[in-house]
């Protein structure tokens, strides 16, 4: 973390406003550079910037149905950028988000095929905790690696990724697979009782969007209570750490759990709010796009908000882009890219620029 | 499971296989062990090898040499190199996150680039590819002929850059300077060298490996280019720099066990193992983890190792 | 001959003039003593010299030609050489590959060759110095003279040596006298930092005083004396202080016969014992014994003081004792407790409080504000949170109080950390740690790299300590600080205890050679044959 974030803290008393205000600017300028690179690459393989911009913008805002796409693709994102916002700041660099995301909805999903007998209510509460269980556990093994015998988390996390999507396919080949589904790679559907119910009419906007709000609220309290603040020790100095008395195992167990948790209820909003049932694609590139959301949003819950909602319309609309526009949604990922190097480089250039 | 095709030749076959599963990963860890001697942690590996796939595949594609393919690959994977150091050199950024953005821009604009080249179409663009040559005499040695003699040239390049970075980093007084860079930048910086320029040319190096270890894949082994072909080989060349506690030569044994898993894993399913094949595709990021906690515990980074360096401090 | 000239040198930074229009004329064959207290802007000027930073007026000429020094890459071009407080060496590697490192391009090596020069080097000057050997293996004095020797080795004619004697015995400090002295025959140009007077007494030839910035003072060494110098370096204020703060004032500057005419080894513990080492045996990050069965004992209005070269095992003992490190082997007990199985939580949560040698490392994180760096121990406690959720406003509140009872200078809590000087830190973390009250103090290098003032509130506060009765562990490399402040000294070396004495009985000889490796018990023994 440069220095601009970390005295960015979200845990002050006041809000800085003076500091929200530049951040703000910078994530601004940078998102626009962005896009500026992307316009130029565009141009270089002769097509017209300006064409798919305004692709992706009509088809992330153009009707109320693709508004609330926007808003049902940000709710995993804001999600994912919670769980990175809390284990980030902990220098715990788990990237592990789109495997915790799969097991989550793994466990989730087994649950709601396999325990009968339960009211509607309690049966999808127990979804939902299987969801954050399965998220949570698939972490805490790198967590566990990390505390105890020093294995990079990075490595292990980003591993642990290819290995939750092998067997995401194994299973949706195999033990789960939908008996009636013609062979597909997908599990039987959830019952129908177990649906997310829909906040507006005829979209697929639903309440794990109100979650995902909900858990940024929560994150705000975290951050104003004792295991936020031993995180952030842990995160700033190991040392100090240490010598203040805080067991650092135990910090980098929670915090692993935690994000991991987060996540893992991402991937159980995807299922129960989005396709009642599991297929292979449901964590692609999430992770990923989380880590630059909750950078961009400079690890603070309102801003990754924020930013969470405009990655989402850069989804959405790129999505449109491709069907309409014939520009590979990759352009996205490039921008993304270049979102994070800038965002990573504010703090000199900006300097340099002044 | 089919135990009848287990004969010698076939066993001598998996071993052979082994080494060229490993050859993308030691390009890409040799480079890495440059860059981490110099004090720089680089994830952004998987990023830069995909450019150096994508970029070499299109130099061959268009001018139809592959060695042609080979240096765009290198001077991508340069170019990307250049962009990591700055930020995480001169911007002095966290050089984790920027190693993710770098995997993330590549990644993006290696498929990006490859749509906008190629378009969607049919039938897949390819190459003909490095052919298998015998080194004569040498590949007739039984067991380790086949298994180390008796590929295409960008394994023996591979080979001999292991013994050129073993060369420069401990016999030359540019691998002294690197190396004591990564330890203790400030005696590198009060003896008059330049702290900065070390660490980009480190990024530089490791990038150049890294695009050809990408390059590797299109040119040598497969004939053609798909989006995020490398499959985390980069993270995975970065487990192999621990491994190899930042020596050029442990690095080939490090490669060679991820090299062997991958091949384990190719074997298991010509076997027909009564193993689910998604299952057995697991096994070389498994194998990955487990080696790494062995390595781990008593792992000795450099002194310096992913600090930026300010002087006048301390 | 003049070798180099510095005139009118003046560097800012923010908030402070570290040089203020000095003046400085080196010779060759001299040696120049630069002394001044903490912060006087010493070392600013001769890293000015060196290349590190640049003056923002003032002229620099060499040899008579005036030049801009933009990094120290020029400084060795012109033959300047500069041998740090913190030694600048790559520990892994060895003596040769150490001062070869940066010179004659980037091509093939070879050792055997390098090894053969840099010995004969060594030789022509004298140093005591195996080219073969990993430096990490040396002892601190001879880590010295391979920095002195790769300066050398570059060709330096002026030679600048920052506080050399912080990190020496003795005994070590004598050696490296002959040694400068020797250089200075041969036509060297020596530059001397310190802030000890006794020592630029006795090894220069011309001194220098700086005071907050500036030049006040510069003469022959013979013609001057101890009480000038002391009453220069730290300016007419002196006067006004009391007879026993003026002793410590004069102490810290580095005047022996104050620091043994301290008020320490006034009494002596025999009351309850509040540390309890026994037999210690610890292991340094590298898995290597640090501490090899070492035993302690505190007393409640005691201060115990650790004498010894920095890295004879008192960082791994101090870590031990708080608790923050594992034992291998020994006990400990902590106000009749058994601490031996306890966690660094538990040290704190007894009331034992730890300043740190390394503020900046240990005791505060600088990116934080002052409120979490005031209750970076406490915060999980009533009042500063209630059912896990903090209260921001007894935070700030206890913060504004510590602040003003220790008059740290600061506009408010929400200041980041590191924002403060030195000396304000420092005073930050005793504020935090003494505002627990206590029973145990372990003191680790309390006034490092803090000016004389700062220093010298450090000492009154823990000499106030002691009067509560609290017991109080000092260590320290700067033997007048243990001198001054101790009630009974024990020397360490090589993690073993080389013996214990009254502070009234001890002198600068005897502990010298106990910092060398000789025990107490020899030296007794030797006194007593002879």
């Amino acid at each position: 973390m440069t220095t601009a974030e970390r005295s960015q803290s979200p845990a002050q008393p006041l809000v800085n406003w003076r500091a929200l205000w530049q951040n703000l600017v910078q994530a601004a300028l940078s998102v626009v550079l962005s896009l500026v690179v992307g316009g130029i690459l565009l141009l270089l393989s002769g097509r017209n910037p300006l064409d798919a911009y305004e692709s992706l913008l009509y088809g992330a805002f153009g009707t109320t149905d693709r508004f609330t796409e926007t808003l049902v693709k940000a709710t995993p994102l804001l999600l994912i950028a919670v769980s990175v916002s809390i284990s980030f700041r902990c220098q715990y660099w788990n990237i592990g988000a789109e495997g915790q995301m799969i097991l989550g909805a793994i466990f989730s999903v087994w649950v709601a095929l396999n325990v009968t007998g339960l009211p509607t209510l309690p049966h999808l509460a127990l979804c939902f905790v299987a969801g954050a269980l399965g998220g949570a556990l698939w972490s805490l093994i790198a967590g566990f690696l990390k505390a105890y015998l020093q294995a990079n988390e990075v490595i292990t996390t980003s591993m642990l990724n290819y290995i939750a999507v092998y067997l995401l396919a194994y299973l949706v080949r195999g033990p789960m697979i939908d008996p009636g589904g013609f062979n597909f790679p997908q599990s039987r559907l959830i019952p129908e009782a177990l649906e997310l119910p829909r906040l507006v009419e005829r979209t697929r906007l639903n309440t794990a969007f109100i979650v995902a709000l909900v858990a940024a609220a929560l994150a705000l309290v975290f951050w104003r209570s004792t295991w936020g603040r031993r995180t952030e020790i842990v995160g700033a100095s190991r040392r100090v750490a240490a010598h203040v008395g805080l067991n650092i195992p135990r910090t980098m167990l929670l915090v692993a759990g935690l994000s991991g948790a987060l996540t893992g209820i991402a991937g159980w909003g995807e299922i129960f709010g989005l396709h009642f049932r599991l297929i292979e694609e449901i964590a692609r590139g999430y992770g990923t796009l989380g880590i630059v959301v909750a950078l961009l949003g400079g690890l603070n819950p309102v801003a990754m908000a924020i930013s969470a909602f405009l990655f989402a319309s850069l989804v959405v609309g790129g999505n449109a882009m491709e069907r309409n526009a014939n520009v590979p949604f990759a352009l996205v990922d490039v921008i993304q890219g270049c979102v994070i190097l800038l965002v990573l480089s504010r703090a000199y250039l900006f300097k340099r620029a002044s | 499971m089919n135990w009848d095709l287990v004969t010698y030749s076939f066993v001598v076959g998996v071993l052979a296989s082994a080494v060229r599963w490993a050859t993308p990963i030691l390009f890409a860890a040799l480079g890495e062990v440059f860059t981490e001697r110099a004090g720089i942690l680089n994830l952004g590996l998987e990023g830069i090898m995909l450019m150096g796939a994508l970029s070499g595949f299109v130099g061959a594609y268009n001018t139809g040499s592959l060695w042609v393919g080979v240096l765009v690959a290198a001077a991508t994977g340069m170019v990307m190199g250049l962009l990591m150091a700055f930020v995480s050199v001169t911007a002095k950024a966290n050089q984790v996150v920027a190693g993710l953005g770098i995997t993330i821009l590549g990644t993006g604009l290696s498929t990006l680039l490859f749509r906008l080249f190629f378009g969607l179409r049919t039938k897949p663009p390819t190459i003909k590819t490095f052919g298998t040559e015998p080194i004569p005499l040498l590949s007739e040695i039984p067991v380790l002929g086949r298994m180390f003699f008796n590929h295409n040239i960008m394994v023996y390049l591979a080979f001999i850059l292991v013994g050129v970075g073993w060369f420069v980093l401990y016999r030359t007084r540019y691998g002294l300077a690197l190396r004591a860079v990564g330890e203790r930048p400030e005696a590198v910086d009060t003896r008059g060298l330049n702290v900065t320029r070390l660490r980009y040319s480190a990024l530089l190096i490791g990038g150049a490996l890294a695009g050809i270890g990408g390059a590797y894949l299109p040119l040598a082994n497969l004939g053609l280019f798909w989006t995020q072909m490398t499959a985390g080989r980069g993270f995975i060349a970065v487990a192999v720099v621990v491994f190899s506690r930042w020596d050029p030569v442990r690095a080939l044994l490090g490669a060679l066990v991820f090299g062997g898993a991958a091949a384990l894993q190719t074997a298991l399913q010509t076997l027909e193992a009564p193993i689910p094949s998604e299952l057995l595709l697991m096994m070389p990021y498994i194998v990955t983890i487990i080696v790494l906690v062995i390595v781990s515990r008593r792992a000795e980074f450099p002194g310096a190792f992913a600090v930026p360096y300010s002087r006048g401090e301390g | 001959m003049i070798t180099v000239e510095m005139r009118g040198i003046t560097k800012r930074f923010p908030g402070v003039v570290a040089n203020d229009a000095v003046d400085l004329v080196l010779r060759a064959g001299e040696v120049h003593g630069l002394l001044g207290e903490n912060g006087a802007g010493k070392t600013t000027l001769m890293n000015i010299l060196f290349g590190l930073y640049q003056p923002d007026e003032g002229q620099i000429l060499v040899k008579g030609q005036p030049v801009t020094i933009h990094s120290p890459a020029d400084a060795i071009g012109l033959g300047i050489g500069m041998v740090h407080q913190h030694f600048k060496l790559v520990q892994p590697f060895t003596v040769t590959e150490n001062i070869v490192l940066g010179l004659d391009g980037w091509g093939f090596f070879d050792m055997a060759e390098a090894e053969r020069q840099v010995g004969e080097v060594a030789a022509q000057y004298g140093l005591d110095i195996d080219p073969g050997v990993r430096v990490q293996e040396l002892s601190v004095g001879a880590q010295q003279r391979v920095e002195i020797l790769s300066s050398l080795y570059r060709g330096a004619d002026v030679l600048i040596l920052d506080e050399p004697t912080a990190v020496l015995t003795p005994q070590e400090t004598e050696a490296l006298t002959g040694v400068l002295r020797g250089m200075a025959e041969k036509g060297k140009t020596i530059v001397f930092i310190s802030h000890k007077l006794e020592e630029v007494l006795k090894v220069t030839d011309l001194v220098t005083v700086l005071r907050a910035g500036r030049v006040v003072y510069s003469a022959l060494t013979r013609d001057t004396d101890k009480n000038t110098l002391a009453r220069e370096m730290i300016g007419h204020d002196l006067a006004n202080l009391r007879a026993d703060q003026q002793a410590r004032v004069l102490a810290l500057a580095g005047d022996e016969d104050a620091a043994h005419a301290g008020e320490a080894g006034a009494r002596s513990g025999g009351s309850e014992c509040l540390i309890d080492a026994r037999d210690l045996r610890v292991i340094d990050d590298r898995g290597l014994p640090a501490v090899r069965g070492l035993s302690l004992q505190v007393h409640a209005g005691e201060i115990l003081g650790i004498a010894g070269v920095d890295g004879n095992g008192q960082r791994e003992l101090v870590e031990a004792i708080t608790r923050v490190r594992p034992l291998e082997a020994g006990e400990i007990t902590i106000a009749g407790l058994d601490a031996t199985g306890w966690r660094a939580r538990d040290f704190i949560k007894h009331h034992a409080a730890y300043i740190s040698d390394d503020r900046h490392r240990d005791g505060l994180i600088l990116d934080f504000d002052l409120g979490r760096n005031a209750t970076l121990k406490v915060f999980d406690e009533a009042p500063f949170s209630r059912a896990g959720v903090l209260d921001f406003r007894a935070i700030v509140r206890f913060t504004r109080q510590l602040i003003g009872s220790f008059d740290v200078r600061a506009p408010g809590p929400s200041l980041p950390a590191g924002k403060l000087s030195g000396g304000n830190q420092q005073k930050l973390i005793l504020a935090r740690e003494l505002s627990r009250s206590p029973r145990v103090i372990v003191a680790n290098k309390p006034t490092r790299g803090l000016d004389i003032g700062a220093a010298a509130f450090v000492h009154q506060k823990l000499l106030e300590e002691r009067e509560r009765g609290t017991g109080i562990l000092l260590i320290s490399s700067d033997l007048d600080e243990i001198l001054l402040l101790s009630d009974r000294i024990l020397v360490i070396f090589n993690g073993q205890s080389m013996g214990v004495l009254n502070s009234g009985d001890a002198d600068t000889q005897t502990l010298g050679l106990m910092m060398a490796g000789t025990p107490l018990a020899d030296l007794t023994a030797q006194e007593a044959a002879s």
